[in-house]
C-alpha cells in the first residue's frame, strides 16, 4: 500500500505529470464516448477530430511558444480572420496566383507578430495590452477590406478543400497533414535547438536568461513572429475549410487556443510544459464538442461550461503541484 | 494621500501643475475629440428640451457610455491591485439574463434586481477566491468565468433571447430623472461613493500599496488577500449594474452578445485614464474620462460619415499610442534623437 502511495507521489511530481493527466483524460473521454454511443470509436470519427481542429492545433502550437516564454497573444483569432480575408481578396480582386497568395499571407502574419514582439520587448509594454490592440487592429483591417464574406473559388483552394488523403479505412484533409508537420517541426524547435532552450529560459526567468547572455530581444520578437505565422497558417487552413474570407471568422479562437495550451499542461506563468501538449489539449476540446454533438440532446453552450470547468480543474491542479514542488525544494 | 489632496489647491493655476496633473493627458485627448466634433459636426453641443427631457449629442454620449463607465470603475480598482478581470462581459450577460428571466416570470422587480446582483456578486466572489485564495494568475482565473459565464447564461435562457415588457425595468437603462438620463445618476452615485471611500478612508492607500508591492503590503500588516477578494467582488457588482442597464436599454437579455468585448473596452478606458496595467496608482476620474473618450470616438466616427468598420482600427491605434506614451523606453528614444 505504502509503495503504491510512494509511486503515485513520485509520478505526480514528474515534470510530465500534467501533460500525462491530459492524455489520460482524453482517453477516458473517448472511451466514455465509445461506451455511450455506438460508432463513436470509429477511425473516421477520430480523424474528423483532427480534420475539424487542424487550424486550432496550428494556432495552439504558436500560442505554446508564446505562453512558454511567459507571454500571451490575444491577436491570433483576428490574425486568422485577417489572413482568410486577405487571401480571399487577393484571389478575387487582384487575381494573384494562389501560391503567391499563401506566401504573402504567411509573411503578413509573421510580420504582424514580429511588430507586436518589437513593441512588447523594446518598449517594455505588456503583452496582454499590445496583443489586445493587435486584436482590434487585425479585425478592423478585415472590415476595411470588406464587411461581407468573400467567397474563394480558386481551383487550387477548392481542390485542397475537397482533397481526401486516405489513411487506412478513413481519410484526412491536407490541413491535418500540414498541422501535424507543423507540430513535429515545433517539437523539434522547442526541445532540440538553442532557440527552444532560450524560449524556456525566458519563461523561467527573463533576467537570468539575459544574464546568461541569451539574446532575449531577438528570441522574443521571433516568438511572436512564430505565433503570427501560425495564426496566418491557421487562416490558410481555415480558408481551405470554409472557402471564404470573412471578418467574423474564428471569433474567440484566441481563448480556445489558450484553453487548449493550459489543458495540455503548459503553465501560463511560463517556462514549464511541452509543445506536444497543444495536441492533447486541442483533442480534449474537440472530443468534448464531438461528445456533445453525438449526444444530440445537449446544447452547444454545454461546450463552454465544460471547457470552463476543465480550465478550472487544470489551473487548480497546476497550482497545487507548483506550490508543493516549491515546498519540497 | 490626504496630504497631497489638501496641498493641491495651492498650486492649482501654475501651468506646470496643470501639465503634470495625471488627468491632463486624458482630458486633453477628450477635449481634442470634442473640438473635432465642434468643428465638423453641426449642432454637436446644442441641447433641446423635449417633454421635459434634455436631448442632444452630448447627453446621448454620456448615456451610452454609462455601462462602460461603470465597468471601467470596477476594473480600475482590480487593475490597481495588479489584477485584471476579463470576465466582465460574461457577468454583464449573466446579470441581465437573470433579471430579464425573473421579470418575464412576473417576479416583482426588487426581487429580480436583487437576484441579478446576487448572481453578479457570486461571480465576483468566485473570481476573488481563485485569485486571492488559490493565487491563480488573474487573467487565467477570470478566463474561466469568461468562457463558462456566457455558457451558464445561455443555459438559463435555453439559448433564447428573452424579451421583456415592463415599464419600471426600462427606467434603469432609458428612464429620465429631472431631465437627465437615470443611468447617469447611477454612475454618479457609484463614482461618488467609491471616490469618497478611496479619499476619505485608508482604503485607497491600501489598494495602491497592494498594487505597488504586494509582499511589502502584506508584511506591513495589510490583509492583502481580503482586499484583493473584495476588489473582484466590487468589479462584479459594477458589471452587474452595467448588465441591468444594458438589458433594460435594449429591453431584452441576449446571453450571447450582451456586453461582448465590454471587458476589453473597460481595460482600454482604464489605460486611457492613466492607470498603469502594472498596478499601483490609479485614477477613478481618469477611467470615467477614458470611457467618455471611447464613446465620443465611436460617436464621432459614426457622425463624420466614416464607415463604422474603421472604428476598430482607430481604437487599436489609440491603444498603441497610449501604451507608447506611457513607455519610458519610448520617451528615452525621443530624448536621444533630440
Amino acid at each position: 500500500m505504502s509503495t503504491v502511495i510512494a509511486n503515485a507521489r513520485r509520478m505526480s511530481s514528474a515534470p510530465y505529470f500534467t501533460a500525462l493527466v491530459t492524455v489520460i483524460l482524453l482517453v477516458a473521454l473517448l472511451l466514455a464516448g465509445g461506451a455511450a454511443y455506438p460508432g463513436f470509436l470509429s477511425l473516421q470519427v477520430m480523424l474528423n477530430l483532427l480534420i475539424d481542429n487542424a487550424y486550432l492545433l496550428v494556432i495552439a502550437i504558436g500560442m505554446s511558444f508564446v505562453i512558454l516564454s511567459g507571454g500571451i497573444d490575444l491577436s491570433v483569432g483576428s490574425v486568422l480572420a485577417l489572413s482568410t480575408m486577405v487571401a480571399a481578396w487577393l484571389l478575387a480582386s487582384a487575381h494573384w496566383p494562389p501560391v503567391a497568395v499563401i506566401a504573402a499571407v504567411l509573411l503578413l502574419g509573421a510580420g504582424f507578430g514580429a511588430l507586436q514582439g518589437v513593441l512588447i520587448h523594446f518598449f517594455k509594454l505588456q503583452a496582454f495590452i499590445v496583443t489586445l490592440g493587435g486584436m482590434f487592429l487585425a479585425r478592423g483591417l478585415c472590415y476595411l477590406i470588406s464587411i461581407n464574406s468573400i467567397t474563394i473559388d480558386d481551383p487550387l483552394f477548392v481542390t485542397l478543400s475537397q482533397a481526401q488523403l486516405s489513411f487506412f479505412d478513413g481519410f484526412v484533409s491536407p490541413g491535418v497533414v500540414i498541422a501535424l508537420v507543423m507540430l513535429a517541426a515545433a517539437i523539434f524547435v522547442a526541445h532540440f535547438t538553442p532557440f527552444g532552450r532560450a524560449v524556456y529560459a525566458i519563461g523561467g526567468n527573463e533576467q537570468s536568461a539575459h544574464m546568461m547572455g541569451l539574446a532575449v530581444g531577438r528570441t522574443r520578437v521571433a516568438i511572436y513572429a512564430i505565433s503570427g505565422f501560425c495564426a496566418a497558417l491557421a487562416g490558410v487552413l481555415f480558408s481551405f475549410y470554409m472557402l471564404s474570407g470573412y471578418g467574423l471568422h474564428a471569433q474567440g479562437t484566441e481563448l480556445d487556443a489558450i484553453a487548449a495550451v493550459v489543458i495540455g499542461g503548459t503553465l501560463l506563468s511560463g517556462g514549464y510544459g511541452y509543445v506536444a501538449g497543444a495536441l492533447s489539449g486541442v483533442l480534449v476540446l474537440g472530443a468534448i464538442q464531438t461528445l456533445i454533438a453525438f449526444d444530440g440532446t445537449l446544447s452547444s453552450w454545454w461546450t463552454k461550461i465544460v471547457i470552463g470547468a476543465l480550465l478550472f480543474i487544470f489551473c487548480v491542479v497546476q497550482r497545487l503541484l507548483s506550490t508543493r514542488s516549491k515546498e519540497t525544494q | 494621500m490626504n496630504t497631497r489632496s489638501l496641498a493641491a489647491p495651492a498650486a492649482t493655476f501654475t501651468p506646470g501643475f496643470i501639465m503634470n496633473h495625471p488627468l491632463f493627458k486624458p482630458m486633453a485627448a477628450l477635449m481634442a475629440l470634442l473640438l473635432v466634433d465642434l468643428i465638423f459636426i453641426p449642432g454637436f453641443f446644442s441641447l433641446e428640451v423635449k417633454e421635459g427631457h434634455l436631448y442632444g449629442a452630448v447627453i446621448d454620449i454620456i448615456n451610452r457610455a454609462a455601462p462602460l463607465m461603470l465597468a471601467a470603475l470596477g476594473m480600475t480598482v482590480v487593475i490597481a491591485t495588479r489584477g485584471i478581470d476579463i470576465s466582465v462581459g460574461a457577468q454583464v450577460a449573466l446579470s441581465g439574463t437573470v433579471a430579464c428571466m425573473l421579470i418575464a416570470d412576473n417576479t416583482s422587480m426588487p426581487v429580480a434586481l436583487a437576484a441579478a446582483m446576487g448572481a453578479a456578486l457570486l461571480c465576483g466572489a468566485w473570481n476573488g477566491l481563485l485569485v486571492a485564495a488559490l493565487k491563480l494568475q488573474p487573467i487565467v482565473a477570470t478566463l474561466i468565468l469568461m468562457v463558462a459565464g456566457r455558457g451558464l447564461a445561455q443555459l438559463l435562457t435555453d439559448g433564447q433571447i428573452i424579451t421583456v415588457y415592463y415599464k419600471q425595468y426600462f427606467f434603469i437603462g432609458s428612464g429620465y430623472l429631472l431631465g437627465l438620463p437615470f443611468a447617469l445618476y447611477i454612475v454618479a452615485a457609484v463614482f461618488a461613493v467609491v471616490a469618497l471611500m478611496m479619499k476619505k478612508t485608508a482604503l485607497g492607500l491600501f489598494i495602491q500599496s497592494v498594487g505597488i508591492n504586494p509582499v511589502a503590503a502584506r508584511l506591513a500588516g495589510l490583509r492583502t488577500a481580503t482586499l484583493i477578494f473584495f476588489t473582484y467582488v466590487f468589479c462584479a457588482a459594477c458589471a452587474g449594474v452595467a448588465g441591468l442597464m444594458i438589458s433594460s436599454n435594449i429591453k431584452s437579455a441576449d446571453a450571447n452578445n450582451a456586453g461582448l468585448l465590454l471587458e476589453l473596452d473597460a481595460i482600454l478606458a482604464v489605460t486611457l485614464g492613466g492607470t498603469s496595467l502594472a498596478g499601483g496608482k490609479f485614477s477613478l476620474a481618469g477611467s470615467v474620462i477614458g470611457a467618455l473618450i471611447i464613446q465620443t470616438l465611436t460617436y464621432t466616427i459614426y457622425s463624420l460619415g466614416v464607415p463604422p468598420e474603421v472604428n476598430m482600427v482607430v481604437k487599436s491605434l489609440v491603444v498603441f499610442a497610449v501604451c507608447l506614451s506611457q513607455s519610458a523606453e519610448f520617451k528615452n528614444l525621443w530624448k536621444r534623437r533630440k
